[in-house]
């Protein structure tokens, strides 16, 4: 199995927590999704409440805490270090927004908090775009994962940029690779497994669906699926028709 | 001394940032701090001393993708 910073990880889903109808439904559709990691922000505490705290907890899950909503390398850095000392992990996956609309990453403050995480001995999981340029740059800073996203966060449109995405797994075979965002239906999911991506991290499409445990089995039998189909390597497409039933010994009738 | 909790005025007496935690009611809460937007770790609390007038972050685990 895939291992990311050396931690063996037995699924290739990666969940995130929020904007579940309830924490009840959160619990179950997680355990029905059969993830590997949850993902998790830091935000405000008023004074008291565990009750997030404790159902992390209770999942027995790799935690993953993200910088979402930062929007430079200054503010990602500081909430890196507080997401540390909080969920004791050296994981962090690495925001920093660069476009409000479209939540797109800014590749230059990514690289900046990059660089700095890791030479503070964090395991950083960059949120990317699949420039291929910035990814050589987040590899050259010593991120072994990279996290290109499908499409814009919420959005739900699959894998805009198919090529630049096989292009990615062409070029870092040695490097984990997981879509990050834009991932809708399961389908999306399985494309991008049969592309050969070492996981896929997705939220929205479990959570505001209309059964988030129903929808969370699908995607684990589609991700499934999708890998299963990479290691038994598809034949190639061609544009010409190729009859797959033998001419040879076909009967002359007519 | 007033000092900003999460951006509201708040009275504290302590000066040590972990006897603040402990007077604010965060006492056995698993919480992450940051003092005028630097990070302060649990293991420096009972160091850091807080000023009249800093801004005091309190952060917890919440639900994200």
């Amino acid at each position: 199995m895939t291992d990311f910073y050396g931690v063996s990880l037995p699924t290739r889903l990666m969940l995130g927590t929020a904007q579940y109808p309830s924490p009840e439904i959160l619990q179950r559709a997680i355990k029905a999704s059969n993830a590997s990691v949850a993902t998790v922000s830091l935000r405000r505490e008023g004074v008291g409440g565990r009750g997030f705290h404790d159902l992390l907890a209770g999942l027995n899950l790799r935690i993953l805490p993200n910088t979402a909503g930062c929007h430079s390398a200054r503010e990602a850095v500081t909430t890196a270090q507080m997401a540390r000392d909080l969920f004791e992990t050296n994981w962090i996956k690495l925001e920093v927004i660069g476009d409000n609309d479209s939540l797109q990453p800014d590749p230059f403050g990514l690289l900046e908090a990059a660089e700095r995480l890791c030479a503070l001995g964090f395991e950083v999981f960059p949120y990317t775009t699949e420039d291929l340029v910035l990814c050589e740059r987040l590899v050259e800073a010593g991120c072994q994962v990279l996290m290109p996203w499908g499409a814009p966060i919420g959005s739900g449109l699959g894998l805009n940029n198919e090529y630049g995405l096989r292009s990615l797994r062409q070029r870092f075979a040695d490097i984990r690779l997981v879509i990050d965002a834009g991932i809708g239906v399961p389908s999306h999911a399985a494309r991008a497994m049969e592309l050969g991506f070492d996981a896929v991290l997705l939220n929205t499409a479990v959570a505001r669906c209309g059964d988030p445990v129903a929808m969370a089995t699908a995607f684990a039998s589609a991700i499934d699926a999708g890998h299963k189909a990479f290691e038994a390597i598809p034949f190639e497409p061609r544009d010409m028709a190729v009859p797959s039933t033998p001419v040879i010994g076909k009967a002359f009738l007519g | 001394m007033t000092i900003f909790l999460n951006g509201e005025p708040v009275e504290v007496t302590s000066d040590c940032l972990a006897d603040i935690l402990r007077e604010l009611g965060y006492g056995e809460s698993k919480v992450a701090t940051a003092i005028n937007e630097s990070f302060v770790a649990t293991s420096e609390r009972s160091r850091h001393i807080v000023a009249a007038g800093d801004r005091l972050e309190v952060l917890t685990a919440m639900q994200g993708g």
